[in-house]
């Protein structure tokens, strides 16, 4: 290989790879966004589904002007690298395996100079890792405040690391952080924490079997030998480090407690030599007195449920603006393939199979950025961890935790992104119930079709003069998915073994302004998880939809729709003998079949083979409803097309007896169908990924099934 | 005397922890023997308990804070 070809490889592709390391709360992510702008990646790391966001930027040297290409890892929030939660163990895995794919080759600490000791202790201990290693001081501004100075060369000749104060709201010492890291930054030299002399043979010989940078690197790795799988070792590498155990035994429980103090000790000493204190504040800050009010344990609670109304009110009213405006673009876009492209198979695939289902998703943005919107807003806040700790008691009594309720929360726009936010919850057992119960939680895509069936069999009156009833109703269905995920939680928890001693140890961060840039970047990727994870499905369906109602098994749906091509041909395109061969057709096609197939599962629900095929339709996305409900009635109906869904299904006619097919007891019970059923492949897809196994999401399904059937079986039988 | 015995605005310092879990977990947020903690809040019905330490507050259930040894501030 010339050396040509090796530099300039070298320049082209190679990326520094650089790692953020943290507290919870210490701004890691505004400094993220800082440093990469919107040119970040949101991916999962190997293995799990710990979101492992990444940015990739150029930083320029202010002396020569030379360009550098960096990666920017975004590791999630811990404080030490033992870890306690799902999103924990990424930090730990990163920075010990040299070999992951992630492992980074310089590691920014951020420090949050409002609490020095315990960001420095994670500082420490990635120290003696021996990667190479710089802090980032932040929050400065709020320590001087405090009345408190920090001698950076002082921390820096203790530490033996490079010490940048930035400010990451107002973008202060950034500059200086990437002329750092275009230097060559070193790898530490002394040990904060010594560990050889702890336990020599057994550190020494795994350092030595596994090829570690530092001692340190393998007391982490013995902490977790029994993770050593998810580890990128040769089996070999891994035999011999076992055995270098079994030989060498050691507590390791005691030792851990041992380093965390002696770790503290020596950062103690440090801040003594390095922190100047001056007269200290006692009077109350402005956060103690805002939580008289908001974390009060009666109004405190009051103001929560204030706050949760607002919100569902706010999304109801200012979605329906721009949602009105996508499903009318949608349908100028449609009429304009249909009317200028050739008609025929594709065209017909275009318009009513992709475009439909692209539309069916869209439509749903608005709903899901503004309640997203609300809830990055009241995490960025630190509203959140105070609301987790305000229910946590309650949430208990479910089987649940009180991180539990921001899944919850989230689970009323979107199961899947919901189901992601349930890793903070340390306790398997706490998060797996969170995870079972969150899909009963009524999501936005529940809403067209509630939204549709309240229309067709509620009246449109209003109670006491001033609330209106169908409102109620919507209501009432959310509060009713609430309602089961909470009594399912109260029953699942029966069946699930505590594995291991639950807990509940949080931080409650002193409140902020928002920080807008986060929130917006927050938003943008919500909407990006929905759009092509439930996207892609929801658009397969479509398609899938679209060729079993436009094809059937056997000879009658080809006659059928030569019958119809012929009618068509003659251009008596309203002719009332073409709609009723179009009837038939659907009644032939593979979808048609389908219906009939369930029908009789689906008859004491007071269902027909029409609804059937909705049923299956919507099997995998239960927003494909309102989708198949306007192709079958457009299909069916002798008047012209003006009509919308809700006209042409209140026009049914149920044969045997003679009425309206949309009566209150089918409504109710369609209603009740829909929010309890499991009707989101994406959602199974996600619980099967966090769960590690199909077994779950089975059992979801199976139980999510039967309690939709049960309690729609009630509701008919009941009504009429 | 536990730090759950504690009513709402009164301190003590940290002795010991009787749960070696719980322990390594509250060290590691910089609950250390010797440090003064001051009981801020208790959430409806008693739990969680919102402590205050080092100028920052956590949230701990009543179990959490059954396993803190406490001393009084002599």
């Amino acid at each position: 290989m010339s050396s040509f070809d090796s530099s300039n490889s070298a320049s082209l592709k190679r990326y520094v790879k650089v790692a953020l390391a943290g507290n919870p709360n210490s701004g890691k992510s505004s400094l993220f966004n800082v440093l990469t702008g919107l040119n970040q990646k949101v991916a999962n790391f190997p293995g799990v589904t710990v979101e492992k966001k990444t940015g990739r930027c150029k930083f320029y040297n202010s002396n020569t002007g030379a360009p550098t290409s960096f990666e920017i890892i975004d590791l999630p929030g811990t404080y030490s690298l033992y870890p306690k939660s799902p999103d924990e163990r990424i930090p730990f895995e990163v920075l010990c395996d040299p070999l992951n794919e992630s492992h980074p080759d310089i590691v920014i600490v951020l420090v949050d100079a409002t609490n020095l000791k315990r960001s420095l202790f994670l500082a420490s201990q990635i120290i003696d890792l021996k990667i190479p290693c710089v802090l980032a001081l932040n929050m400065m501004d709020l320590m001087k405040k405090q009345m408190m100075t920090v001698k950076l060369e002082e921390l820096e000749r203790r530490l033996g690391v490079r010490t940048v104060s930035i400010n990451a709201r107002n973008e202060e010492g950034i500059e200086e952080l990437k002329q750092v890291l275009l230097s060559s930054v070193p790898v530490p030299i002394n040990d904060v924490f010594e560990t050889t002399s702890l336990a020599p043979k057994l550190l020494g010989g795994l350092s030595v079997a596994l090829a570690l940078q530092s001692d340190y690197t393998a007391l982490q790795i013995a902490h977790h030998m029994d993770a050593i799988d998810s580890f990128h070792f040769t089996v070999e590498q891994k035999k011999i480090a076992l055995e270098c155990l079994r030989q060498n035994p050691i507590d390791l429980d005691k030792l851990k407690s041992f380093e965390t103090l002696e770790r503290y000790k020596v950062i103690q000493e440090i801040l003594l030599h390095a922190v100047s204190k001056g007269e200290q504040t006692k009077k109350n800050t402005a956060s103690q007195i805002i939580d008289k009010f908001l974390m009060h344990p009666f109004w405190g609670n009051v103001i929560f449920l204030f706050i949760l109304f607002l919100i569902f009110q706010a999304i109801f009213t200012l979605a329906e603006f721009p949602m009105n405006f996508i499903d009318q673009t949608f349908t100028n876009i449609s009429d304009f393939f249909r009317e200028n492209l050739p008609a025929g198979v594709l065209n017909d695939l275009l318009v009513n199979g992709v475009l439909a289902g692209v539309g069916g998703i869209v439509i749903f943005i608005p709903q899901i950025a503004i309640l997203f919107l609300f809830i990055a807003i009241l995490e960025d806040t630190g509203y959140m961890a105070r609301v987790s700790f305000l229910m946590d008691k309650l949430m208990r009594k479910f089987g649940l935790n009180g991180r539990s309720v921001i899944p919850l929360i989230s689970g009323s726009a979107c199961a899947v992104p919901a189901i992601l936010s349930t890793r903070t919850i340390g306790s398997w057992r706490e998060r797996l119930i969170t995870i079972f119960v969150t899909p009963l939680m009524s999501c936005s895509a529940r809403l067209p079709v509630y939204t549709l069936l309240i229309a067709l069999v509620v009246p449109q009156k209003m109670l006491f003069g001033f609330i209106g009833l169908q409102g109620v109703v919507m209501m009432s269905l959310y509060l009713i998915g609430f309602l089961a995920a909470l009594a399912s939680a109260a029953l699942f928890k029966n069946f699930i073994k505590q594995k291991e001693k639950a807990y509940f140890i949080m931080e409650i961060p002193v409140y902020r302004m928002p920080r807008w840039k986060n929130i917006i970047y927050s938003i943008v990727e919500k909407v990006r998880i929905f759009l092509f994870d439930a996207g892609k499905i929801i658009i397969a369906i479509s398609i899938v939809l679209w060729f079993l109602s436009s094809r059937g098994p056997g000879n009658t749906f080809d006659t059928l729709e030569k019958q119809a091509m012929e009618l068509s041909l003659q251009g008596n395109t309203e002719n009332p003998q073409l709609y009723s061969i179009q009837s038939k057709m659907l009644e032939a096609s593979y979808a048609g079949k389908l219906g009939h197939l369930i029908e009789p599962a689906i008859r004491p629900l007071g269902f027909d083979w029409k609804i059937g095929i909705a049923l299956v339709t919507s099997f995998a996305a239960r927003e494909v409803f309102v989708g198949t409900m306007s192709t079958i009635y457009s299909v069916g109906q002798n008047d012209s097309d003006t009509k919308t869904v809700k006209e042409k299904m209140r026009s049914e006619i149920n044969l045997e007896t003679g009425e309206p097919r949309y009566n209150a007891a089918v409504g109710w019970s369609l209603m009740l169908f829909y929010a309890f059923a499991m009707q989101c492949m994406s959602t199974m897809a996600v619980v099967r990924r966090e769960t590690g196994s199909w077994k779950w999401p089975l059992i979801q399904f199976a139980y999510m099934s039967a309690l939709a059937w049960i309690s729609s079986f009630l509701a008919f039988q009941l009504l009429s | 005397m536990r730090l759950s015995n504690l009513l709402k605005g009164e301190s003590a310092i940290i002795d010991s922890f009787n749960d070696e879990v719980i322990k390594q977990k509250l060290l590691e947020m910089g609950c250390l023997p010797g440090e003064t903690i001051t009981v801020d809040r208790f959430a409806p019905f008693g739990c969680p308990i919102a402590i205050r330490l080092n100028g920052s507050t956590l949230g701990i259930r009543f179990d959490e804070a059954e396993a803190i040894v406490v001393k009084p501030i002599l």
